[in-house]
């Protein structure tokens, strides 16, 4: 099959499945995950097919594999979908079929596949365990059996193809699509267990948050298409369209800017909501409350890794107005809200205790890094982060699924009520778990950078060594110090998690988990290491230029001028490396004699501080007070009681009043004297003549005779006198 | 030759008389035989005029038997009617056969 006719189909498996599960297959859980597993594979097999032909194809930058057909008649003309690979998504299909794939095989083992079903579970709510007797009589409790497993795997077919969709997309509005079904699926899968009201709260705000992104990029989808009357990347970029973006003035004159600036700022707006950039970054730590996978899917493989790869695409269109030394508008924006996310999650990080929520934050600030990286221009920094960051953020979502898996079989077996998800009540589970504890450490070394071996020093340091080549000092100062904070929270959570004694009995009965979830962690592991070789700068001491820098050839090549290899610095190697590991072994030498019940020590030194950075600063009680507290208020006291209640009913009572009057007046005025008064008039009067004159019918036959006789000679009479007359 | 207004006077004090029995008897037999006295009245009106007016023609002989058949047959329903009713209430007074009122 040629390559483009396989990436026209790539997305599809998942979306079969989620048909075929919905409507056919939903009864039987196995048959759910084969399906759903199958069509992942087969997505998989597909995307790593196109991904060897384009890095086997010479020049793919230039002339990508593209496929469009007519879709849409606009007059005169067709809009044209169609799919596309250059260099960008082919690198982005290979992580986005791995993450998919070991996610998928991951939810099986996660969603405790083969366990017997709970007593006490029900549908929307997670698994309460099951009792289960062995041969000696003993009776334990065991994990159970998620209820709804079908709809998960359905959900998360549906969810890959999204992704699929919008990663081989030729043009916006596919993309958008992609974009949206997303969005949908992350409600429906943060609320998987929407019997519980934190889920079903969570999911309102994800959604209604992203929504406030995706609304202002469907106006910048919208106002390109006015200007360009093309929404494919083709005819976006060509250098003649985009000089006319950036000389034509924004619609209206809007503050002064070039069309180009106005569409750039528009769709990065939409990134901000899809990849939790502050100020709409609340959603995401609250969409932990859905099951780990998807937090996995949703925080690495996914969703928000698509804000990111949406400005990737877009990045000649933002880099309009850019000169040498001299940022675009666009850009300067995405540098500064990129960078203050980067450091802002990273210090919030530093104090949850919840293993997911530590996660999350570092997420948004990874999420940061890469949106501040593209800001100041760093194009093939961006995606090899995008890259590793997708294996290795994945990789620690699912380690810490696996974590709170096996705490939570130690709970059941204990009986002991703890939460399975704070760090505080684990603790030495490195002999317990040693296959999740080896992956967590490698993917938690990633994550902040761990020199030469991880993939994350690579990439980080790519970033780093480009914010301090092109000059912008600011930038590479927060990013180092949010290097700092990330190496420290990442030892913080791996000492408190798997390092030391164990604190809870929970922690102390924790059982490795099942190897369809170990699995997927040592291959991510893999990835994690390795997909750092691939873009080795080669202008790096002593190791540059064993390895050839793949990425940057393969990556750069998408752009139609290749960016140029910085020369090799000192100083953001050694900041990187001062980072991670200054950060690493400080967060081992505050956490590793974390004893029982006790505080954690940041809030003894902190003090204050602590309190705000546990808060997140008040986000969210201010986004309460500020927006949903007035949005309710508009919605309950003024629209509901004061305009409807009030002024709309008070309206229609009024009317209804009056014509109530009116119909009162005409019934006792008119209808009841003139019209029922004639009519009874008539009836009654008719019947008093009747009663009058029966008298006359006696039903005697001789008398009848005589009146006839009678009138006959009145008639007779009246003849004769009328005849003499004339 | 006696007049015709003999006969038309002669017709007259008949039909009353066959009147007044209609009008005044009780028994239901008798206005019955007043009827037949009264047709024949009339029976006599017409051979009368026919004789006077126009003896050629033949209409008023075929209207006096035209009469005496109707007569006949109304006898003879009369009479059917007046057996069935006397037969349900053991009596012919006209004066009781008042079903057909209000």
């Amino acid at each position: 099959m040629s390559t483009e006719s396989i990436t026209w189909l790539l997305p599809l498996p998942p979306l079969l499945a989620f048909f075929l599960i919905v409507l056919f297959t939903n009864r039987s859980k196995a048959l759910s995950h084969s399906l759903a597993v199958g069509a992942a594979l087969l997505s998989w097999l597909g995307s790593m097919i196109v991904f060897i032909r384009a890095i086997s194809t010479e020049h793919l930058g230039l002339n990508p594999f593209e496929s469009v057909i007519n879709w849409l008649p606009t007059g005169n003309t067709w809009l044209q979908i169609g799919v596309r690979v250059d260099p960008l998504t082919a690198a982005t299909l290979f992580f986005v079929a791995w993450t998919v794939l070991m996610i998928f095989i991951y939810s099986i083992g996660y969603h405790n596949y083969g366990q017997p079903k709970g007593e006490h579970d029900k549908a929307g709510l997670q698994p309460h365990g099951a009792t289960i007797e062995d041969e000696h009589g003993h009776k334990h409790v065991v994990p159970s059996i998620e209820p709804m497993y079908s709809r998960f795997f359905a959900f998360i077919g549906l969810f890959a193809f999204g992704m699929y969709t919008l990663v081989v997309s030729n043009n916006l509005l596919t993309l958008f699509v992609g974009w949206e079904i997303m969005g949908l699926c992350s409600y429906l899968l943060i609320g998987f267990w929407y019997q519980k009201p934190t889920a079903r709260a969570a999911m309102i705000k994800a959604f209604l948050t992203t929504r406030v992104g995706d609304v202002f990029m469907l106006l910048g989808i919208a106002y390109l298409y006015t200007s360009v009357g093309s929404l494919s990347y083709t005819d976006i970029f060509k250098p003649e369209t985009l000089q006319k973006l950036g000389s034509t003035p924004a619609v209206g004159g809007f503050l002064g800017l070039s069309a180009a600036a106005l569409i750039g700022i528009l769709l990065f707006i939409g990134t901000v909501g899809k990849s939790a950039q502050w100020p709409l970054h609340v959603w995401l730590p609250d969409a932990m409350e859905g099951p780990t996978p998807v937090s996995a899917m949703i925080h690495a493989a996914t969703m928000v890794s698509a804000g990111v790869y949406m400005v990737i695409r877009m990045y000649p269109l933002l880099k309009v107005g850019s000169e040498a030394g001299h940022l675009s508008l666009v850009m300067s924006v995405m540098a500064v809200i990129g960078t203050f996310t980067a450091i802002f999650a990273a210090t919030i990080a530093v104090a949850q205790n919840d293993i997911k929520r530590v996660l999350a934050y570092s997420t948004i600030s990874q999420l940061g890094y890469m949106i501040a990286a593209l800001g100041i221009g760093a194009y093939v920094a961006v995606v090899f982060h995008l890259i590793t960051h997708a294996f290795f953020k994945a990789l620690l979502f699912l380690g810490s699924g696996s974590v709170i898996h096996g705490v939570e079989h130690g709970a059941l077996h204990t009986g002991e009520k703890v939460d399975p998800q704070n760090m505080f009540n684990m603790g030495g589970l490195r002999k317990k778990m040693p296959i999740t504890f080896w992956t967590f450490l490698i993917g938690g070394f990633a994550l902040s950078g761990f020199p030469i071996i991880t993939a994350g020093f690579w990439s980080k340091d790519e970033i780093l060594a480009e914010a301090f080549g092109t000059g912008h000092w600011v930038v590479f100062t927060v990013l180092s110090i949010a290097a700092f904070l990330t190496a420290f929270y990442t030892m913080r959570q791996i000492t408190l998690t798997f390092l030391g004694k164990p604190r809870t009995e929970s922690a102390q009965h924790a059982q490795e988990t099942h190897w369809t979830m170990t699995l997927p962690l040592v291959i991510l592991a893999v990835f994690a290491v390795t997909i750092g070789w691939a873009g080795i700068s080669k202008s790096f001491p002593v190791i540059g230029g064993i390895l050839p820098n793949f990425v940057h050839d393969f990556i750069g090549s998408t752009l139609l001028e290749a960016p140029e290899i910085l020369t090799f610095n000192i100083w953001p190697l050694v900041a990187s490396l001062v980072a991670a590991l200054g950060g690493l072994s400080l967060g081992w030498l505050v956490y590793r004699n974390q004893k029982e019940g006790a505080e954690d020590p940041l809030k003894l030194t902190l003090g204050p501080i602590y309190t705000v950075l546990k808060n997140k600063y008040y986000f969210d009680e201010l986004y309460n007070t500020v927006f949903v507290r007035p949005a309710y208020w508009v919605a309950d006291t003024f629209t509901n009681q004061i305009l409807d209640r009030g002024i709309i009913d008070g309206i229609l009572h009024f009317i209804a009043r009056i014509a109530s009057n009116v119909g009162h007046v005409f019934r006792n005025y008119f209808d009841k004297p003139v019209v029922n008064g004639f009519g009874d008039f008539v009836g009654e009067g008719i019947k008093k003549i009747g009663r009058s004159i029966k008298v006359i019918q006696t039903g005697k036959v001789q008398q009848y005779l005589l009146m006839a006789l009678i009138l006959a000679f009145g008639a007779m009479f009246y003849f004769i006198f009328t005849f003499i007359q004339h | 030759m006696i007049p015709l207004s003999w006969y038309l006077i002669f017709a007259a004090i008949l039909f009353c008389v066959g009147l007044y029995g209609v009008l005044v008897r009780k028994n239901a037999i008798a206005i019955l035989m007043g009827i037949e006295l009264m047709l024949n009245s009339i029976n006599i009106n017409l051979i009368a005029f026919w004789r006077y007016r126009s003896p050629d023609g033949i209409a008023g002989q075929a209207f006096a038997i035209i009469v005496f058949a109707v007569a006949a047959a109304e006898v003879a329903v009369g009479l059917a009617l007046i057996i069935s009713i006397y037969r349900r209430r053991s009596s012919v007074v006209a004066e009781d056969m008042n079903m057909l009122k209000w």
